[in-house]
């Protein structure tokens, strides 16, 4: 069974409905741990020995982050300076993050109708995610589509049921070896078909 | 006119108030100005002091002493040991030097070969109390041509005891006996063998640095524990008299036993303590010697044969310069350190008095010869000052190479200094701070006991009362960037603070106080950078509470900084306001006014909500009333 480390990130976490249902929802899974970079390190002063151990435990790590302005929170960001070192997760003998998978989970205030050319925000979701994409990359790790919560200002209790539960399924699947293959070239994991027929 | 002893001290204190302070206007050295206090008080223009001069002379000798005492202490031995090459090279150098070519010259001027080799070893010798007194007035003793100076001085204290053993060779054997009646130095050793005597001096000098270590820090610890002040100041007298005696009595120079005993020191907490109490002793001392070096100029003699005299003078400085810059030039000085190491040290200096009047007494030299010498001497001693400053002035900015812009640049941690009062528990906190950053702050503490603690520790934390101006100066506050008051007491901090507000307004000064009350009365003195210690770590506290009772940790720290900003600007804004700060109860009264007040604007402000950030709620009453906002 693959081992999940989820670095969360939110700077007001006790204001988020959303990213309430979804962390409680998978809190208690086995082998699946949560760390909550923003408690975890209030005055930012990232544990970078603690993180690389927690790192090398695990086998899939999740970004898990509202989408701030585009863009992860800056404590997450702080994350991937102080942790991704040189020669330790990238560079010639930086091998420590080899093969693992990993992924984004985002919340966005807006519906996913606008990430595209079209919409108000120009660009898709994937796009405006090439960062993290390149950075899972250059760290010999395989990149997944990220899993998305769009338009949470509008979304209804129900909506919230069915994603946090979706998200749940997704960790079990994950756990249980889903491979590059079962994406079917879908944008978002939301999409896979086992997502989809419940 | 003369006899009576307060007239003398009047004289002679009011002799250097005028001409010292007029030198001083006029940019020279205060060396020059106690000169000339000398002269003009002396027998051959107001005549105050006249044959009495001579015992001054020897009183004030001390001064330098003192002086030496002093510049010991500020070298601490590891140093001294690197030092070893500059003082036997350098000094070697100049002392052989000057002693070849001034003997040639007294050779030629037909001078008897014991005569000429008499006079050449007094020649050879400088003035520590003059080149050294005006090195330190400038500040320069830490430039290569401080040390360099230091160095050649330190050298010659060391070949004099050679040179005093030497001369009663050159004697005749029948006028022995008159000499051993002349001699002023009556010690118990004079009858032993060679052999005996050396190791009496070896013996001696390993007394000193035993006794320095294990009798008078303990002693120093002891007597600082009464806390009564004099005590301090006699024991370091005695210190310095005690070392000079037991150098005296096995023929030493007293200074260079003094020198000794201040490197032994140099290690010990009372390093600053010392330093500031006898300071002023040193500076009387120095200054009275100067006068009597004034006064001592026999202008009869000058009178006689003022060519001879003003030629072989001329002579003396040239000859003593050229070997200066010569030995500079070897040791590859910069062309301006090389320029003031000349003209600093191109003079007779004190050791010529003893040398020669030694040698008188042995019959080596004539009255007459010996009268000459004298007053070249103090002659030369009193010109060389002038022609440093010529050079100082005229020269020296033309070449313009000043060591202070040649320091290396990754010297901020050395090059500016910080000042640390108080290293209690809040102090040394601050202190391992700024170590673990390579910044050595000079600390004062004034409880001895931790004092020596920290010390074994490996602080360098000195004994004293910090309101004390002097101890502060000695701590070397006048180059110092930053002083800090960790003590937690107003009073002190209060003096400290007015002492460097009016004498060193350029020293920051950054302040800990016990509560905000406290830092009202600091705030209204004018001072900015207080630092209340219950400030901060209560609100740390209370932000721990409230994460034990499940409020987020990020949410929490940015409130305490918006919390502490709030504080702070409530601070500054209720310092202005004018209190009674001398009626107990009404400040207690007002105490809890203000309390009331905080808990009040605390209550208004309301539960902490007034942060939006990352707060979707007024995002999504936005979009329900799209004409709002975008």
């Amino acid at each position: 069974m693959k081992k999940i480390l989820v670095l969360f990130s939110h700077p007001k976490f006790e204001k988020s409905r959303v990213n309430q249902a979804l962390i409680n929802h998978i809190t208690d899974k086995d082998h699946v741990t949560i760390h909550d970079l923003y408690e975890e390190y209030p005055d930012f002063h990232i544990d970078v020995p603690r993180e690389k151990e927690l790192l090398s435990q695990h086998d899939i790590i999740i970004w898990h982050h509202p989408f701030y302005w585009y863009s992860c929170p800056p404590i997450m960001k702080q994350w991937m300076d102080m942790v991704l070192e040189f020669n330790w997760a990238y560079g010639p003998s930086g091998k420590a993050l080899q093969n693992k998978i990993c992924f984004n989970v985002i919340t966005t205030g807006g519906s996913r109708e606008v990430y595209c050319s079209e919409g108000y925000n120009s660009f898709t979701v994937r796009q405006f995610l090439r960062p993290f994409e390149q950075t899972a990359i250059l760290c010999g790790m395989t990149y997944f589509p990220p899993f998305t919560v769009m338009g949470t200002y509008t979304l209804t209790d129900e909506d919230l049921n069915r994603y946090k539960n979706n998200y749940g399924k997704l960790i079990d699947l994950l756990q249980a070896n889903l491979s590059v293959n079962d994406f079917d070239n879908k944008s978002f994991l939301n999409d896979i078909p086992q997502l989809k027929t419940t | 006119m003369s006899g009576s002893i307060l007239f003398e001290a009047i004289v002679f204190l009011a002799g250097a108030i005028i001409c010292v302070s007029i030198a001083k206007r006029l940019g020279l050295s205060s060396v020059i100005g106690y000169l000339l206090a000398g002269v003009l008080i002396g027998p051959y223009v107001l005549g105050f002091i006249g044959e009495e001069g001579q015992d001054i002379l020897h009183f004030a000798e001390f001064g330098v002493v003192v002086m030496l005492f002093l510049i010991g202490l500020e070298i601490e031995p590891k140093n001294f040991w690197n030092m070893r090459k500059t003082i036997v090279g350098m000094g070697g150098i100049q002392v052989g030097g000057t002693m070849l070519l001034s003997y040639i010259l007294f050779a030629a001027l037909g001078f008897d070969w014991k005569v000429a080799l008499v006079i050449s070893m007094a020649v050879a010798l400088s003035s520590t109390a003059i080149a050294l007194q005006t090195i330190k007035e400038k500040g320069l003793m830490d430039t290569t041509f401080g040390t360099s100076s230091f160095s050649i001085l330190l050298f010659q204290d060391i070949i004099v005891i050679f040179m005093l053993g030497f001369i009663p060779l050159l004697a005749n054997s029948e006028q022995n006996t008159t000499a051993e009646s002349h001699s002023e130095h009556a010690n118990l050793l004079e009858n032993l063998p060679m052999g005996f005597q050396t190791l009496a001096i070896i013996l001696s000098v390993v007394l000193i640095i035993v006794a320095g270590r294990y009798l008078i820090v303990p002693m120093l610890r002891k007597v600082a524990k009464t806390g009564v002040r004099e005590l301090l100041i006699a024991a370091a007298l005695l210190i310095v008299f005690g070392i000079s005696f037991l150098m005296e009595y096995v023929g030493i120079s007293p200074a260079l036993g003094a020198f000794l005993g201040g490197v032994v020191l140099s290690n010990s907490e009372f390093k600053h303590e010392l330093e500031s109490t006898l300071e002023p002793f040193k500076n009387l001392l120095l200054g009275l010697f100067f006068m009597a070096v004034g006064a001592s100029i026999n202008f009869i003699v000058i009178a006689k044969s003022p060519l001879t005299i003003g030629g072989i003078l001329l002579a003396i400085i040239v000859l003593k310069a050229l070997v200066l810059f010569i030995t500079g030039h070897i040791f590859k000085l910069k062309l301006d350190q090389k320029l003031l190491l000349t003209f600093s040290l191109a003079q007779i200096g004190e050791f010529a008095f003893v040398l020669l009047s030694f040698a008188f007494g042995l019959n080596i030299l004539e009255q007459e010869q010996m009268d000459m010498m004298l007053v070249i001497t103090a002659l030369s001693m009193s010109i060389t000052p002038i022609i440093s400053m010529v050079n100082e002035r005229l020269i020296l900015p033309k070449i313009g190479t000043k060591e202070s812009i040649k320091r290396p640049m990754d010297h901020i941690a050395k090059s500016q200094k910080i000042i640390l009062v108080g290293f209690g528990h809040f102090g040394s906190t601050i202190g391992r701070f700024l170590r673990s950053h390579g910044v050595e702050a000079t600390i004062l503490d004034h409880d001895s006991n931790r004092v020596d603690f920290l010390r074994k520790m490996g602080f360098e934390v000195y004994y004293g009362d910090a309101t004390r101006l002097d101890l502060l100066e000695s701590a070397g506050i006048s180059e110092a960037k930053i002083i800090i008051c960790a003590t937690n007491k107003l009073s002190v901090s209060k003096a400290i603070s007015k002492i460097v507000k009016e004498k060193y307004p350029h020293v920051e000064l950054m302040i800990r106080t016990k509560n905000r009350y406290d830092a009202y009365e600091l705030l209204n003195l004018g001072h900015q950078n207080i630092y209340r210690e219950s400030l901060e770590t209560s609100l740390t506290l209370a932000k721990d509470v409230l994460s034990k009772m499940g409020f987020r940790k990020y949410t929490l720290t940015r409130q305490v900084q918006n919390f502490i900003k709030y504080d702070v600007d409530s601070l500054r804004r209720l310092a202005s306001e004018p209190n009674r700060e001398d009626d107990y109860i009404f400040k207690a009264k007002k105490e809890l006014e203000q309390q009331e007040k905080f808990l009040n604007e605390d209550f208004k402000r309301g539960v902490v909500d007034y942060d939006n950030h990352w707060d979707s709620d007024h995002i999504k009453k936005a979009l329900k009333n799209p004409n709002a906002k975008d």
